[in-house]
């Protein structure tokens, strides 16, 4: 197997010094290094792009058809879906490995964390060429878009770093240690806390945009994958996938403040493993995926009552509203298809095929 | 004992709050295992077991950063005639109040009845006998490797799933391979199999890896095989490296192996890459340079435990840890697609078994359909009602 020491800005683990100590040296000096070709693993959280704008940009423009890109682990691509004829209209080829992808502010541009290749690539939304790539570290694996769009923050997830990319300079500008196995990124609506998950430290890292500093490490439920605030920041919710919960987290207090846990009758309490988390524009309503019980479940945000469990495709990874709200999609990672909810309704209308293992899924402002 | 060594760090950057740094020692007591496997790629490295013990303790110091913990492994390796006590006696005197025991389970016991005394918890990392969890059940001692009757009801599962309900049962002649045989039998009882014959292959000392080896396995596996009755499936029991990797290919009638030798139940393999897997697979080669085995992942997994239960308690006191280990709030993450608990009437970690051809992931048991009223990976094993352990 050929190994490549790639460049090493900042070791993830904390250095050792001591003497004598011949099997901690190597591990605890490990580089950032890359495995010739890692194979692709299961599951994650999705980049988010600025949804926000995206949602304000449609309290203007008239309800029409908006596009979705849906990336596709296994089959290094990304699929282009009409929310209007609800069916996939381009598949592109992308690099390795594609998961986390964000769209910019006005949409023109999708990043996507393209993990085999250690880079972001940067797909022009008119022509869907790929027009060039943002250094990301190794392994990339979810990104987050500051408010502005002027800085993305990406999980490496073999490193337990975040890397800080300047979008324009296309350069990275820093790095923040984390826990282990970094994955879900969220930032908060005013941009100024960021927030990382680590999946084997089980933490959810509370970090200052401005210092770069982590200001707090709140620890919650087992294997955490993905975070989101809701819109108006008040609360952070984090999900669980192995502990089967999604923490609630008053990022002012810094300090957790419930957790939610689900019951499906028939199904065991193993097979309910929380992931992607989106809200409604109002804050009213959460829809919370669960994995392999291949079900959303639908929470009154307020009371944090679970309402309802819709079916969807199997093993339901990420999700993303249309900007109108009138549709939730839903990327389901082994049925290789996108489920499409009528939110109004709370009915699955359609399922839609899309490449092989689809994990990431967001959709354009316009 | 040939070699105490301390793989131990000193970590260098500065404590973020101003609380005492709470150092947990991890002593890594480990036989040494044999050499002669029918595979090469089997043999295991000087390093087996203590690496992923070192992978536990730099996942949980990363974590320990956050939370002002350290975590330490010193090594301990027994040669066949060291004496188990006199090297847990050393492990203790450094200050190790948790074992990572890969150990036999006549070595396990002494070293449970030494550990007590002392307060120390020790983690069964390789020792397969159901009689540790029953009636030699210890309460200082947690299991994380999988009992012989979990891989054997692992299997049959699986191999009722595929309706391959008659097995011819082949054992090898050591004491341990009959204890696999019960196991298997026990399985086909419990999940509607049934062994059509039963045969013995008489360990002679011959064969393992010679320059006539195959030619001598490719007349001599017909021979154990043929004049059997009809059956689906063939399961070996083979704990010693004696036969059970022959059988593949070699049998009179072209059926498939199961047991000790084709499809094999196990607690990790170097080709799970299911539910994130990859990642430590992927951690692990690159810094040992080697595939992780199923003792490197039960120590990586008992050293997460005891960080998990450092972490969640803020102690490094074992009668804190064993306690939260042992309660409601207790699960970790395996990279098995569920949590893991532990059964708290023996102790034993409850997972997932992955059944491997040695290439790649066949199946993962429980198998769809085989319920139970609590958790469905208690389908494997010795069950609560039918405990024998009185844990003390």
């Amino acid at each position: 197997m050929q190994i490549e020491v790639k460049n090493a800005p900042s070791p993830p683990l904390p250095r050792c010094r001591g003497r004598g100590s011949r099997f901690g040296l190597s591990l605890l000096f490990a580089k950032r290094r890359s495995l010739a070709s890692p194979l692709p693993r299961s599951g994650g959280g999705t980049g988010r792009g600025l949804l926000v704008a995206a949602l304000l940009a449609t309290l203007i423009a008239p309800a029409h058809a908006y596009k979705v890109y849906v990336s596709n682990e296994k089959g290094n691509s990304i699929t282009v879906l009409d929310t209007e004829k609800l069916e996939a209209t381009a598949t592109v080829k992308v690099g390795r490995r594609p998961r986390g992808i964000a769209l910019n502010k006005d949409g023109s541009e999708l990043y996507i964390c393209a993990g085999d290749d250690d880079a972001i690539q940067v797909l022009d939304t008119k022509t869907l060429k790929v027009t060039g790539k943002l250094p990301s570290g190794p392994d990339p694996e979810l990104l987050a878009l500051s408010p502005d769009g002027d800085v993305i923050y990406v999980s490496n997830e073999n490193d337990n770093l975040v890397t800080l990319i300047d979008v324009k300079k296309k350069e990275m500008i820093g790095d923040i240690p984390v826990g282990v196995e970094p994955e879900g990124m969220a930032i908060s609506p005013d941009g100024k806390l960021l927030v990382n998950t680590s999946e084997t430290t089980n933490m959810a890292h509370l970090i200052d945009t401005q210092s770069k500093q982590i200001v707090a490490n709140i620890l919650v439920d087992g294997r955490p994958r993905f975070a989101e605030f809701k819109k108006d920041g008040s609360e952070l919710w984090v999900s669980s996938e192995v502990g089967g919960t999604v923490a609630i987290i008053d990022p002012a207090k810094r300090e957790l403040k419930q957790k939610i846990s689900f019951d499906i009758p028939a199904m065991s309490k193993e097979a309910i493993q929380p992931i992607g988390i989106s809200f409604t524009r109002d804050g009213k309503r959460a829809f919370v995926a669960l994995g392999p019980a291949n079900r959303v479940a639908v929470i009154d945000a307020e009371t944090k009552k679970v309402e309802k469990y819709l079916l969807v495709g199997q093993r339901v990874w990420h999700l993303a509203f249309t900007p109108d709200e009138k549709y939730l999609l839903t990327a389901n990672g082994v049925s290789n298809d996108v489920s499409v909810i009528d939110v109004a309704s709370l009915k699955v209308v359609k399922s839609i095929p899309v490449g092989a293992f689809p994990w990431g899924v967001v959709v354009a402002p316009q | 004992m040939r070699s105490l060594v301390a793989a131990f760090c000193l970590v260098l950057f500065a404590a973020p709050v101003a609380a005492e740094t709470v150092n947990v020692k991890v002593g890594v007591l480990r036989e040494t295992h044999a050499r002669e496997t029918l595979s090469i790629l089997d043999i295991p490295a000087a390093d087996d077991t203590l690496a992923g013990a070192l992978m536990g303790a730099a996942d949980n110091n990363t974590t320990g950063k956050f939370t002002n913990q350290t975590f330490e492994a010193i090594d301990a390796r027994l040669e066949d005639g060291d004496d188990v006590v006199a090297a847990l006696d050393a492990l203790l005197d450094k200050g190790a109040l948790f074992i990572i025991a890969d150990l036999s389970a006549e070595r396990l016991l002494a070293a449970s009845e030494r550990a007590k005394p002392k307060g120390a918890v020790l983690f069964n990392v390789s020792a397969t006998d159901d009689r540790l969890r029953e009636n030699d059940c210890r309460a200082n001692v947690i299991h994380v490797a999988p009992t012989r009757s979990m891989l054997a009801d692992g299997l049959a599962q699986y191999l009722i799933w595929k309706q391959w309900r008659r097995w011819l049962l082949i054992k090898g002649s050591h004491p341990d391979d009959e204890l696999l045989a019960k196991a298997f039998r026990n399985s086909a009882k419990k999940f509607g199999a049934k062994v059509v014959e039963e045969r013995v292959y008489e360990d002679t000392g011959g064969g393992r890896r010679s320059d006539s080896g195959s030619v001598q396995t490719q007349r001599q596996i017909p021979v154990l095989t043929q004049n059997a009755p009809a059956y689906d499936v063939l399961v070996a029991a083979d704990e010693n490296e004696v036969f059970g990797g022959y059988l593949p290919f070699r049998t009179w009638d072209p059926r498939p192996v199961a047991g000790s030798g084709g499809l094999m139940p196990t607690s990790w393999d170097a080709s799970h890459e299911q539910w994130g897997a990859l990642q430590l697979q992927n951690r692990f080669t690159q810094t040992f340079r080697r595939l992780m085995n199923a003792r490197d992942n039960a120590a990586w997994l008992a050293m997460r435990m005891i960080g998990e239960a450092a972490t969640r308690t803020g102690s490094n006191d074992p009668e804190k840890l064993r306690p939260y280990l042992l309660g409601n709030d207790f699960s970790i993450a395996a990279f098995k697609g569920v949590r893991l608990t532990l059964r708290p009437w023996n102790q034993q970690l409850r997972q997932p078994i992955l059944l491997s051809d040695g290439r790649m992931i066949v199946s993962v048991s429980p198998q769809e359909g085989f319920l139970h009223q609590t958790s469905e990976l208690d389908t494997l094993g010795a069950d609560q009602p039918e405990s024998k352990c009185k844990l003390k």
